[in-house]
């Protein structure tokens, strides 16, 4: 049984088009990058799966049951929405870690409100997960202390404390300097296990060459190509593919 | 002579301070429902509060003072104010009813200065809204609005001299009493030290809270 099937996701902003159709399902374990160019609806799909917005059309399944369906009138209540959302996790783009709360306090927040166990129990995951992440020196400091690649680290430990089905990575390291996409990007390659199913949008073209399990390339919307690595990145069926890659993999 | 005159100063200033407690404590939690109002996505109720904030900010808080006072009596022959201390209570709605307003447009700029991630990274996170609001954003707004809010509240302490226009006893009636019962001008003078004195408290005292926030940078 798929983890994650989604079926026909549409998704308009006034008269623009962003979403027109995609469909695909992702199995336990596996690993997805999305690429495409700007404004290709990428980021428009992570953020409807993570229901910060609202499909128009489509279903999306989680362990075989769905829970969501643009096609039913029923609007779903903020707290249907709030339990839709922990299925998922999400890393942004720009970190958006809390900056009145250190590092540790930043990871326990959302397991100490949702009540997942103890106030030991919370910090004894939270300590673990940044050990995992390799800020454990830094348990104490305020954001504002950290480099940017710390920062996501922290972020991707924060999304990793409430346990989501699967995890998703918004272009996690556009917003970091060459230098420090390295570690970020070492650490989600370490998240790799049979039991942790990610979707990264990303730009890094060797990330998604070598880690992921399947790649999937957005054009305007629509699924131009999807596949494994060999298939997208050896031998791209697509004229549109083609040429994305072409461009992405120029070297000056 | 002297000894009289700070006492009645004193007595005077009490009141002072009375008037400038109750209003924060009604305006601070006030200002932040209205601003929620404002900020509705409730059409109506947003051009309500929006009309509301426009008239009370628009008018001078003198004005508002002598209609909340004198307006019930005059309009429908009904003193609502008409107990022991009605006068205060009326001083008391006129400057809670109006610093609030001002309280609500700095708290509207400070909630809408914070990034919209903040709210979404709550979001993802399975938070409520008011989770989201009391545990995430509050504190980066506190944080954003002490500057303004200081000077704000630094005219509520001098505005607390409007209330004299009802005949309510605080600092600057009790120094002008002077003129005409001992044609003595400087008690009136004389009242400037108190109110330097706590506005030199207060800015001491904002000047802390920056200082105790100034741990994190949002």
């Amino acid at each position: 049984m798929s983890v994650l099937e989604i079926n026909n996701i549409k998704k308009s902003f006034g008269r623009t088009e962003v979403l027109k159709g995609i469909s695909f399902s992702l199995e336990k374990g596996e690993v997805l990058s999305i690429i495409g160019s700007s404004g290709s609806g990428k980021t428009t799909l992570l953020r409807c799966l993570n229901f910060l917005e609202t499909a128009d059309e489509g279903t999306i399944s989680v362990n075989g049951s769905t829970i969501f369906d643009g096609s039913s009138a029923k609007k779903l209540s903020d707290s249907e929405i709030r339990s839709n959302r922990l299925h998922f996790g999400l890393v942004f783009q720009s970190f958006n870690l809390f900056p009145q709360y250190n590092i540790l306090k930043n990871v326990m927040l959302a397991p100490t409100l949702l009540k997942r166990g103890s106030p030991e129990e919370v910090e004894a995951q939270a300590r673990a997960l940044i050990e995992r992440v390799g800020l454990s020196d830094k348990i104490s400091s305020y954001p504002c202390e950290l480099s940017g690649g710390q920062q996501q680290r922290v972020a991707i430990a924060r999304a990793l404390a409430l346990k989501p089905d699967i995890l998703c990575f918004d272009e996690p390291t556009s917003a970091l300097d060459p230098a420090l996409t390295g570690e970020v990007l070492r650490v989600i390659k370490g998240l790799k296990s049979k039991d942790s199913t990610m979707i990264v949008v990303t730009h890094e073209m060797e990330f998604a060459k070598s880690v992921s399990d399947k790649v999937l390339f957005m054009a305007d919307g629509i699924i131009e190509e999807y596949g494994t690595p060999d298939d997208v990145f050896g031998a791209p069926k697509s004229e549109k593919t083609k040429a994305f890659l072409n461009n992405s993999l120029e070297r000056f | 002579m002297f000894s009289e005159v700070i006492k009645a100063l004193s007595d005077g200033f009490l009141v002072t301070l009375q008037i400038f407690g109750i209003t924060l404590l009604g305006a601070l939690p006030l200002g932040l429902i209205i601003a929620f109002g404002s900020m509705s996505r409730f059409l109506p109720l947003k051009a309500l509060v929006k009309t509301i904030v426009w008239i009370i900010r628009g008018t001078p808080l003198m004005l508002q003072l002598i209609a909340i006072y004198y307006g019930p009596g005059l309009l429908f022959h009904n003193n609502i104010w008409n107990y022991s201390n009605g006068r205060m209570t009326a001083v008391l709605v006129a400057f809670i009813v109006n610093y609030a307003c001002y309280f609500s447009e700095i708290y509207r700029g400070g909630i809408e200065s914070i990034s919209k991630g903040q709210f979404e990274a709550g979001q993802v996170l399975g938070m409520t809204k008011s989770q989201i609001f009391f545990k995430i954003i509050l504190l980066q707004v506190i944080k954003r609005i002490v500057p303004p809010m200081s000077n704000e509240i630094i005219t509520l302490v001098k505005d607390t001299s409007l209330s004299r226009v009802i005949a309510v006893y605080e600092i600057i009636w009790a120094g002008q009493s002077f003129i005409k019962g001992a044609a003595l001008i400087w008690p009136l003078f004389f009242t400037a030290v108190y109110y330097l004195a706590f506005c030199g408290i207060l800015t001491v005292l904002f000047g802390l809270i920056e200082k105790k926030l100034s741990y994190f940078s949002a």
